[in-house]
């Protein structure tokens, strides 16, 4: 039975998503069409398996919505931030930064959710990844200490995805 | 009658505080003068500024009657691909040399945008510019 399931759903959380976004897509709850899209669930992550090399392991999807709630509030705040800094600081006295992050995080799903992360909170931009994998790069629009930005990254959102990431 | 004005006005709120955003993120873009400070107006404030306009089309679907959430795919979808195009833009500009040039990794090399065959790493500090 467990065999037959997973050969049927080899990606439960693909499956599900992809019902989702179906149903919304049609903007209506309707049997037909959650079917439909439980259908189109198990129909695609089957057809495009050959680019699914492995599922990530050892994935919390608990911690995961806690840690998007703090993000989606570190956003609002940060947008309020960025906005005051451009209607109020000049050009000349901008200060923009590289800083570079040292990566504990191993895994490259992790280290995509970081570098999204980092560019979705207002006021940085992670910009490159170094040719092994070890640091990421990340722009600091305005910031008068580059390693307090540094670590905070790494306290605030790199230990919260070691622990979701484990 | 008092749920459709409250309505009527957090519509109204939702959609000022979304224009407000991207008024600024197009502020921000033309104010600034160097691609990499340019590319942190338009991106980020964007998010806010589109999310809280979509929130204002929930809120005035939901009152008229005819409840749609499907706008809430237009800002997952959004949170998916904006770093990926504010990436492309970071990696042009590194890559063009339009910016400062990073300062080099701790522990590896070098940043992999800067491996490039040495003809086209010349080519582009030549004629870009």
């Amino acid at each position: 039975m467990a065999r037959a399931f997973h050969w049927l759903i080899p990606h439960p959380l693909l499956t599900l998503i992809l019902a989702v976004v179906w149903t919304l897509l049609q903007n209506e709850v309707s049997a037909g069409m959650v079917v439909f899209g439980i259908i189109l669930g198990i129909v695609i992550p089957w057809a495009t398996s050959i680019w699914w090399p492995d599922t990530p392991k050892g994935f919390r999807l608990g911690k995961m919505i806690s840690y998007s709630v703090l993000v989606i509030w570190d956003i609002l705040v940060a947008n309020v931030q960025v906005a005051w800094i451009v209607l109020t600081v000049p050009n000349a006295k901008l200060k923009p930064a590289w800083i570079v992050v040292p990566l504990e995080l191993r895994k490259p799903e992790a280290i995509t959710v970081l570098a999204g992360t980092i560019t979705l909170t207002p006021g940085t931009v992670s910009a490159d990844l170094s040719d092994q994998g070890h640091s990421l790069l990340v722009h600091v629009l305005h910031t008068d200490d580059p390693d307090a930005a540094r670590d905070e990254i790494k306290t605030r959102y790199e230990r919260r995805l070691k622990e979701i990431f484990s | 009658m008092t749920a459709e004005i409250i309505g009527a006005y957090a519509t109204a709120l939702c959609l000022f505080i979304g224009a407000g955003f991207a008024l600024v993120g197009v502020i921000g873009l033309l104010k600034f003068n160097d691609p990499m400070t340019r590319l942190h107006a338009p991106t980020k404030v964007g998010t806010v500024g589109i999310g809280m306009l979509l929130l204002a089309s929930i809120v005035h679907s939901v009152l008229l009657g005819e409840t749609s959430i499907h706008e809430s795919l237009i800002m997952a979808f959004l949170f998916v691909t904006a770093p990926i195009s504010a990436n492309f833009i970071a990696k042009v500009s590194i890559h063009r040399k339009a910016c400062e040039t990073p300062p080099s990794p701790p522990l590896d090399d070098t940043w992999s945008t800067l491996i490039a065959p040495e003809t086209d790493q010349a080519t582009d500090g030549g004629t870009q510019r």
